[in-house]
């Protein structure tokens, strides 16, 4: 049970607004519609962005929760989970070697099943020094039992900010989330954002509850003894079943804010464009998707039948809507905006995950991997269409496997 | 063609170096014997914390086919011999987390062997031992336990003797010669005992006090393990010797059935503080015995019990449930009665009964007729003990 407040802001704005507000900004919007009670911070960009925005909704007397600036990372995500078990809804975030430095308590939320939201302000890892965006942070809880999604837009920050409260918190679930934003493309972008009043978010978001795992003087429970090899599989068997009920919840969270606000619908884990007769698409995640998309458009003016897949939710997998959709086309290529070295045909993440969801499917695709945008390289049109003209010529010669680096200097 | 396995119960830090020299010691020994064998630890059965029962073993086999018949399992299922190094865990073991209680013999075959180190006599130990249904052999190996440290060993040739007692009694194992001809190969054979750290007299007065010889300056290794090896015996237990003793056993949950993220219920105020499955009373060698009469009703041990085992009473005096406790003799540090609280060797004990209402009862809350000798007897009896009468 969260701590009730009374929303300060509920009254005076009856209506949507639309602000122009960046992805971070976005997010701190919706922290404030979810009357998000503790927030613990440490600077790094990109997340600092959040805090920045948050602290002066803090000031400006708009967001009324517990601000703990803490002393590190690894920290900062121990108060929330521990927040989180009292009963508080929390939020927390870090970019890069900052995720990291935090991987203990990343690694230990999901079997607590404390479900607090989370952002990855996606950048590559050090060394080198380096700020932009690369994926490799977040893909590094990818098997804990976090839920992973992969924002776009600015619009999409704030939703999934409450869509991902209202997943995670779900008795069903219970498990940790973190929305992923690419660095600088999304979290220092400024877009046109809709912004819901507080009445339509309070009866869509409901107030979290914890249940009898409260940790409470009146509630007296243990959190996380040790545990031998007699109890460790069951705990982890939990876990499991939990992601496995994941996909269903997900529908439901976001079928109920498309009834509410009216975005958000159609499927929860892919979003296709120009698809319906292609026969090359490429599937990425995140913002990469605008260059993409552009080129798209300008290879269906010479009548060229190529479109793309976005991928949404990453954990769970949507293996289900990614099998029927990517198994109409005929070539496939997938680009990775990490790596995984060493990995199946030495290619991405994403790459093998889409492979493996492809290979019960009642027909295979030619697929392709491509390794692009590291450390924050643009993804250029040039290299999409690269992208595109090896994805057609494999689908061509009926030879997967390839995986090739775009855009690297020779 | 066959494979033996000695398994040895050890105090997890103190005793692991001990167990560790003994069960490498069978493994290269049995290899001049042409066989083939593997030293482990299988600390799943406790994760390794200070006084905590844990086990190491030595599997040797003819042949490497055999050997690996043998590990394909977690832990030997049946053993050759079992040594148990300290006799208070002759009560039985209870590991770290919600196994219930594994009796010593537990894994002896039929017709093995049960060493155990101790002052006391097979037939005091064997008023703890739970029965068995079917015949086994025990041998005392006469010695107090021998602790040491995580990093520090104490080289009183305790190792020896018992390997001595092993080629004795179980040469199936390992024969003497061949022990002897692996000192030799280890430079260890000529060594000489160097005396204990604390100093000899402080060391072995309340030792040989219970009948325990103590080892000339001077004598080596070998001489030690050659004397234990003649002075070997065992002692046939039938079928059904032994006590019921404490079998604590219980079902564990599937996932379905248990709570979801790693909660467990904690006590409840006004409600029984110990934790059902897990007791933990076999982790002490050691258990507070309260002085009622000259308690002073503080509550210093109730605050400061990290196992919350003090119970209030109507009078005023804190009961103490000894299932839960684990020995840590935080309560007699803490109580300010002189010999108020006093630490009373587990062995003195054949229940685990609430003192206060033995108190009640007017009863003795230590009957010292364990064996234990002039050393326990004189703890024990202090202001504690009505009578010496043998409960056992
Ligand atoms: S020895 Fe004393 S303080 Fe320690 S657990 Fe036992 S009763 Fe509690
Ligand atoms: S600490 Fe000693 S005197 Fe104080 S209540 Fe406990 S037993 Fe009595």
């Amino acid at each position: 049970m969260a701590v009730a407040k009374t929303s300060k802001t509920a009254a005076n704005v009856p209506q949507s607004q639309e602000e122009l507000i960046s992805g971070s900004e976005a997010v701190a919007q919706a922290l404030r519609l979810a009357d998000v009670d503790v927030i613990s911070a440490y600077p790094i960009r990109p997340y600092d962005t959040v805090m920045q925005y948050v602290s002066k909704l803090i000031a400006d007397g708009r967001l009324d929760c517990e601000f703990i600036v803490a002393e590190s990372e690894h920290s900062q995500f121990e108060i929330v989970k521990h927040a989180c078990s009292v009963g508080a809804r929390a939020f927390c975030g870090s970019s890069g070697v900052g995720w990291m430095y935090a991987m203990e308590c990343l690694a230990v939320t999901p079997s607590l099943r404390l479900p607090y939201l989370a952002i990855c302000g996606n950048r590559a890892l050090d060394d080198p020094g380096a700020f932009g965006t690369e994926h490799n942070d977040a893909m590094c809880v990818r098997d804990l039992g976090w839920m992973l999604y992969w924002v776009e837009t600015a619009q999409e920050a704030l939703d999934m900010t409450l869509i991902g409260y209202r997943a995670a918190e779900d008795q069903r679930l219970s498990l940790p989330c973190a929305l992923c934003l690419d660095g600088a493309f999304l979290t220092h972008s400024a877009q046109i954002v809709s912004v819901p009043p507080q009445d339509l978010v309070n009866s869509y978001l409901p107030r979290f509850d914890l249940g009898d795992r409260v940790l409470h003087p009146d509630n007296p429970i243990s959190i996380a003894p040790q545990a031998n090899e007699d109890w460790l599989m069951e705990i982890r068997k939990q876990m499991d079943a939990a992601m496995r009920r994941a996909p269903e919840v997900i529908r439901e969270a976001h079928g109920e804010f498309h009834r509410a606000f009216g975005r958000q619908g159609g499927s929860p884990f892919i979003e296709e464009y120009m698809t319906d007769d292609a026969e090359t698409v490429l599937v990425g995640m995140g913002t990469m998707a605008s260059p993409v998309r552009v080129m798209v458009r300008k290879l269906r003016a010479q009548g060229e039948k190529v479109g793309f897949v976005r991928v949404k939710w990453f954990r769970p997998f949507g293996t289900d809507e990614i099998r029927t959709s990517l198994q109409r086309f005929k070539a496939v290529g997938v680009v990775d905006r990490d790596f995984s070295l060493g990995a199946a045909d030495m290619g991405g993440v994403l790459y093998n995950d889409v492979r493996a969801t492809m290979y019960d499917a009642q027909r295979r695709p030619v697929i392709s991997g491509f390794i692009a945008g590291l450390g924050g390289r643009e993804i250029e049109e040039k290299d999409v269409l690269e992208m595109f003209r090896r994805t057609q010529q494999a689908g061509a010669d009926g030879r997967g496997g390839e995986v090739t680096w775009i855009g690297v200097r020779e | 063609m066959a494979s033996t396995a000695v398994e040895v119960i050890y105090r997890g830090i103190f005793q692991k170096t001990l167990a560790g020299t003994l069960v490498k010691t069978l493994v290269l020994a049995a290899h001049r014997e042409g066989k083939i064998g593997t030293a482990m630890s299988r600390y799943g059965d406790s994760p390794e914390r200070n006084g905590i029962p844990a086990k190491q073993f030595a599997v040797i086999a003819d042949s490497q086919d055999e050997l690996e018949e043998s590990l394909a399992k977690y832990e030997p299922k049946a053993t050759d011999v079992s040594i148990c190094l300290d006799d208070n865990m002759c009560k039985g073991i209870e590991s770290w987390s919600w196994y219930g209680v594994q009796p010593i013999n537990a894994l002896v075959k039929p017709g093995g062997l049960l060493i155990v180190t101790s002052l006391r006599t097979p037939d005091l130990l064997l008023r703890h031992i739970h029965w068995r249904d079917q015949p086994y052999r025990i041998a005392i190996v006469k010695a107090e336990a021998s602790l040491g440290g995580l990093w520090v060993y104490r080289d009183d040739h305790t190792d020896m003797r018992l390997l001595g007692a092993v080629a004795r009694l179980a040469p199936q194992v390992v024969g003497l010669d061949a022990l002897v001809q692996s000192l030799h190969e280890k430079g260890l054979a000529d060594q000489p005992y160097a005396g204990d750290t604390e100093g000899d007299a402080r060391a072995w007065a309340p030792r040989q006090a219970a009948g325990q010889q103590p080892i000339p300056v001077g004598q080596t290794k070998l001489e030690s393990m050659q004397q234990a090896y003649e002075a070997a015996t065992d002692r046939p237990v039938a079928p059904g010797e032994g006590v019921e003793g404490n079998r604590l056993t219980f079902e564990k949950p599937g996932w379905k059935d248990m709570r979801i993220g790693v909660v467990v219920d904690a006590p409840k105020p006004g409600v029984d503080a110990s934790i059902e499955v897990f007791k933990k009373w076999s982790t002490r060698t050691k258990r507070p015995v309260v002085n009622f009469d000259t308690c002073i009703e503080c509550d210093l041990c109730w605050l400061h019990c990290p196992d919350e085992c003090f119970v209030p009473t109507p009078e005023g005096v804190y009961d103490v449930k000894y299932e839960s406790c684990c020995g840590c003799g935080v309560c007699e540090e803490v109580c300010p009665v002189d010999r108020c609280i006093v630490m009373v060797d587990e062995i003195e004990f054949t229940d685990l009964e609430s003192p206060y209402q033995k108190w009640k009862r007017g009863e003795p809350l230590v009957a010292p007729a364990s064996g234990g000798g002039a050393k326990y007897g004189a703890a024990a009896a202090d202001g504690n003990t009505g009578n010496a009468e043998d409960r056992g």
